[in-house]
């Protein structure tokens, strides 16, 4: 099932789907020893590494993952960033990062005046259960990010 | 390395200004370095396709770093306005430098 976090704006607000979705046990199969695994904290440094100390404000971002991935190889992820997508104001650079893979970078797009959407779909490897984040840089400098946790049943990193 | 084929779906045809969705998929392995040979318990070394870009003629309009978490048989889909007719470049380049490409003809009306 899949979930979609939105911004905090009324009138984009749509339902979450599958809130409390029915009790799908999550198997923690962690294939790749927690030593050595990203956290918190090198996601943030690989943040910071993206963005400086520009300050990250909510909204604008829908985020949509499944809320249980069956298969941590290959977990689907689409994104779209509320954005007129003008010459004078365009989203420049979406990145995504995974806080508890080995590695906390996922990947960044690129995104012109010419894309017409800031929207992307793609497909990732999770090591296990955890956040997602999404950092959006705009032309005009400001900064957006959106977080949502994917439930991981069998990780995807490891032999 | 395994035969490595890239593939795309873009329309054929478009209004001028139209936004359009454009569809890619190759196939490659996009080992992570991760992974551990399992005879000897040392860790496969990377190579992984680490850039992707879509110019329309010759303007980069999109265009995509990839780290490890990518996976296998890389799909990527992303939109662009239909600007002008004419062809759309789509390259992927390999921590090696090898590089694979595609393109595709477009008729904007």
């Amino acid at each position: 099932m899949t979930q979609i976090n939105t911004p905090h704006d009324p009138q984009r607000r749509r339902l979450l789907v599958g809130l409390g979705a029915g009790g799908l046990a999550v198997i923690g199969m962690t294939l790749v020893p927690r030593a050595v695994l990203a956290d918190a904290d090198s996601m943030a440094a690989a943040i910071k590494e993206r963005i400086g100390d520009a300050v990250m404000q909510d909204g604008r971002i829908g985020l949509e993952l499944p809320q249980i991935a069956e298969n941590g190889n290959t977990v689907p992820i689409s994104f779209e960033v509320d954005s007129p997508m003008s010459e004078s104001d365009y989203v420049k650079a979406v990145h995504v990062f995974a806080e508890k893979n080995p590695l906390p970078n996922v990947a960044t797009f690129h995104f012109t005046p010419r894309s017409g959407k800031a929207r992307a779909s793609t497909r990732m490897r999770l090591a296990k259960t955890q956040n997602i984040v999404a950092v959006a840089e705009m032309s005009d400098g400001s900064v957006y990010m959106a977080k949502t946790e994917v439930k991981v049943t069998i990780g995807g990193c490891g032999g | 390395m395994a035969k490595v084929k890239p593939r795309v779906k873009v329309p054929k045809t478009a209004a001028k200004g139209e936004i359009i969705e454009i569809k890619t998929l190759i196939s490659h392995k996009m080992e992570s370095g991760q992974r551990k040979d399992k005879k000897t318990g040392e860790k496969i070394p990377r190579m992984i396709i680490n850039k992707f870009t879509c110019t329309y003629n010759g303007v980069v309009v999109f265009s995509a770093d990839w780290h490890a978490a990518i996976s296998t048989n890389p799909y990527m889909a992303f939109n662009t306005v239909a600007t002008e007719s004419g062809t759309l470049e789509f390259t992927w380049v390999d921590d090696d430098g090898s590089t694979y490409s595609k393109s595709a003809k477009i008729t904007v009306q």
